[in-house]
């Protein structure tokens, strides 16, 4: 189907009257995207691959020399990194199950026929509009702990959301499910204002019950677009740079992005940082396969 | 089809125009530094400059933040945007080992700058590696950590009264660190939402790092051997444990959740009045005397860095050099630039406008010490500042220091000793990584 798309042109068509063929509309709108693909995606990850086998600084003028697998070995026998990693995977299962409970919750809610709906889901949506970095400063200034809004507000006192080691990664999960769950939100919305209301109509003369629905209506109709937000979620809190950077500096919230930065421009020990970055990458290449595999399982159904 | 290209031709001329027109402009030299006050007065003294000779000088900054990251990536792509950089300290290794500074040596010798600048800032903001006699900046804004106190809390009789019957001697800004941690002790008061020190803990650059050296150089000791780079038994000296003691002592009387803090969140101890003494460089001082940013502005006082158990008085040291970038297209002027700077007469017009100078006849001249209330102790310290590595990898040795100690410092875990001992071991690691020791 696709391809008889691209092949066949329109004899009418004004690019037919000037003479050109289906090979040539096809290059000139498929061979700069191409081009522009390798030059700025493709060239730099194989360049990159090639760096993390070196002992390269982009800040010296010193020859890069070839070290193996030193890079890969020293990072993976560092209990820094290690921990890095564990501290991003708690992060990321936090954050992107706290965000589908809340963000598919709302969209429960707002599935209905209520005034304002629309200006309410508008609303709702704002937080994702913000810049991470000033998310992050203002999340700062609320979990204060001398003058923070919310301590006031829950009439907590003195806690210290983001100086305690233990609360500091879900002090910034928080912010990352305030800020993300509108997202998931709209996905689930768009999910569920698609399933065909007759079926909840032949529900309720079965006299199913309101959990027997939800869990054999609503839920397996949405799943497929619910998994789509939460690859899109699960991988973009792998890579959370700005939210945990500003709100703490607790080793308990280093989440990898922010190791690897402090290695590649910090320190710039751009070889070593390489082969972290690839690491990375492998990782969030197969959980996302996983998540892919299991949306056309679900898709399937 | 023929009207579009002729329209793009047209609109590429343009662009050359435009920018040929800009190379056609008089001269002009650029300089990076961070966004803060003294980039100000900085862009002040150069439009003195263009007043003079004509040279235009654009001062550009960017946030302290992202300062080095900047710098370095356009050090290594060799751009040429900016002729001169007033760089921190601990670039040094990096920036000369790397090619990207231009060798100043010749130009400090004949214009002597080594005997007018003060010795410390000569050594740590100019020369490298240390002892070698090669320079590779200009001393340019001098800065080291003070302190800043509540003068009213200090001088209120009941207080007074009250810490003289708890400790036995008058209550007065501190001399030694017992003293400070004894005042912090005293002013601590949680219940009343008032602590008794503001101290820095940031780990993401060097603001934790700032921070400790202060008790380490004051308690006699060292972070190793600059020279031969030994550093077993020497940051994990006696003295040093005990340092480090001291600080996380300190850390227990800082208002609550103070584990993210460097410059901005010390200043605001101060102006939210909830610490009784705070530590700062010297550049962010001014803004406490400023009534519109600083409600206790009147009540606040400075002191210099106390003295260790053993009499040692040091502080760590801030502040940067200027110098000029190697693939600048304007090195003469740059140059020239340099040698109207150091004159005495620049010197003075530059602390006037508030940057802090390293000239040693301006820093010893009443006028200077008297002119603000913190000039004083800036002069006091100046004389006695020590720094971090300058090494190229110092990045890697801050990193090692902040995962050693601040997980001490703040959440108190493992000992002082233990966590020295693993730091030594670690930089050990790492200049043998670089071929420094066998």
């Amino acid at each position: 189907m696709a391809t008889a798309v691209i092949s066949t042109l329109d004899p009418k068509s004004r690019a037919a009257a000037r003479g050109m063929s289906d090979i040539a509309i096809r290059n000139l709108f498929i061979v700069p995207t191409i081009l522009f693909l390798i030059v700025f995606n493709i060239f730099p990850l194989l360049y990159s691959l090639g760096y993390s086998f070196t002992d390269f600084r982009a800040s010296t003028n010193a020859p890069a020399n070839f070290v193996g697998l030193q890079n890969y070995r020293e990072l993976l026998n560092d209990p820094y990194i290690w921990n890095n990693f564990v501290v991003t995977a708690k992060y990321v299962i936090v954050s992107v199950v706290g965000q589908v409970i809340v963000g598919f919750g709302t969209a429960m809610l707002l599935n209905r026929d209520i005034p304002f709906k629309g200006l309410i889901t508008t609303l709702l949506l704002l937080p994702m509009m913000l810049s991470m970095a000033v998310v992050g400063l203002f999340w700062k200034l609320l979990y204060d702990p001398s003058w923070g809004v919310i301590n006031w507000a829950l009439g907590l006192g003195k806690f210290q959301w983001l100086g305690d080691p233990d609360m500091a990664l879900y002090a910034v999960a928080i912010t990352d499910i305030w800020m993300w769950a509108p997202f998931v939100m709209l996905l689930s919305l768009a999910g569920l204002s698609a399933v065909p209301k007759h079926l909840y109509e032949a529900a309720a003369i079965d006299r199913a019950g309101p959990l027997y629905t939800f869990f054999r209506i609503t839920l397996p109709l949405v799943a497929p677009i619910l998994m789509i937000a939460i690859i899109f979620r699960t991988m973009e809190a792998f890579k959370t740079f700005d939210l945990a950077y500003v709100l703490s500096t607790q080793p308990s919230t280093e989440v990898i992005s922010i190791r690897l930065y402090k290695m590649a421009f910090q320190e710039w020990q751009t070889g070593r940082s390489c082969a972290l970055a690839y690491i990375v990458l492998i990782m969030v290449l197969a959980i996302t396969n996983i998540y892919v595999k299991y949306l056309n399982k679900v898709k399937e159904r | 089809m023929r009207k579009s290209v002729a329209s793009v031709l047209a609109g590429i001329g343009m662009a050359l125009a435009c920018s040929t027109s800009v190379h056609a402009q008089d001269k002009q030299l650029t300089i990076f530094w961070a966004e803060w006050d003294p980039a100000n007065y900085l862009q002040e003294l150069g439009n003195e400059y263009e007043k003079e000779t004509g040279v235009k000088v654009v001062v550009e900054t960017t946030p302290w933040a992202d300062f080095q990251t900047k710098a370095f990536t356009e050090f290594n792509a060799k751009g040429s945007a900016y002729d001169l950089v007033v760089g921190d300290s601990q670039w040094l290794g990096a920036a000369s080992e790397g090619g990207h500074y231009v060798d100043l040596t010749d130009f400090v010798k004949e214009n002597k700058v080594n005997e007018k600048m003060a010795e410390a800032t000569v050594k740590y903001y100019a020369e490298y590696p240390g002892g070698s006699g090669k320079y590779w900046s200009i001393p340019a804004e001098g800065d080291a950590v003070g302190w800043a106190y509540r003068k009213d809390w200090f001088e209120d009789p009941k207080e007074m009264e009250a810490f003289k019957a708890k400790y036995g001697y008058d209550l007065a800004p501190p001399k030694t660190f017992k003293e400070l941690t004894d005042i912090a002790e005293f002013f601590n008061r949680p219940d009343q939402n008032r602590y008794g020190i503001a101290i820095y803990t940031q780990n993401q650059y060097d603001g934790l790092a700032m921070g400790v050296e202060n008790a380490l150089f004051s308690y006699g000791a060292e972070l190793g051997d600059y020279g031969t780079y030994k550093v077993d038994g020497i940051v994990n000296s006696d003295k040093a444990v005990a340092a480090l003691e001291n600080y996380r002592k300190l850390f227990g009387f800082t208002p609550p959740g103070w584990t993210n803090a460097f410059f901005v969140e010390n200043n605001q101890a101060i102006t939210e009045g909830l610490a009784a003494m705070s530590m700062n460089y010297f550049a962010f001082l001014p803004s406490l005397l400023n009534e519109s940013t600083n409600p206790y502005a009147k009540n606040t006082g400075f002191f210099a860095n106390p003295a260790g158990p053993g009499g040692d008085q040091y502080a760590a040291l801030g502040g940067q050099g200027i110098s000029v970038v190697s693939y600048s297209n304007n090195k003469e002027e740059a140059m020239k630039f340099l040698k109207w700077f150091i004159q005495d007469d620049t010197q003075k017009k530059w602390a006037d406008l508030g940057g802090y100078t390293c000239n040693k006849a301006v820093l010893e001249s009443e006028a200077f010490q008297n002119a603000t209330p913190y000039n004083k102790a800036f002069y006091e310290t100046m004389f006695k500042v020590k720094d971090f590595w300058a090494v190229p990898e110092y990045a890697e040795l801050l990193q090692q220091l902040n995962q050693r100690v601040y997980p001490y410092v703040v959440n108190g875990q493992g000992s002082a000793k233990e966590v020295l001992d693993a730091l030594a071991g670690d930089w050990d690691g790492t200049f043998k990584k670089y071929g420094r020791v066998k």
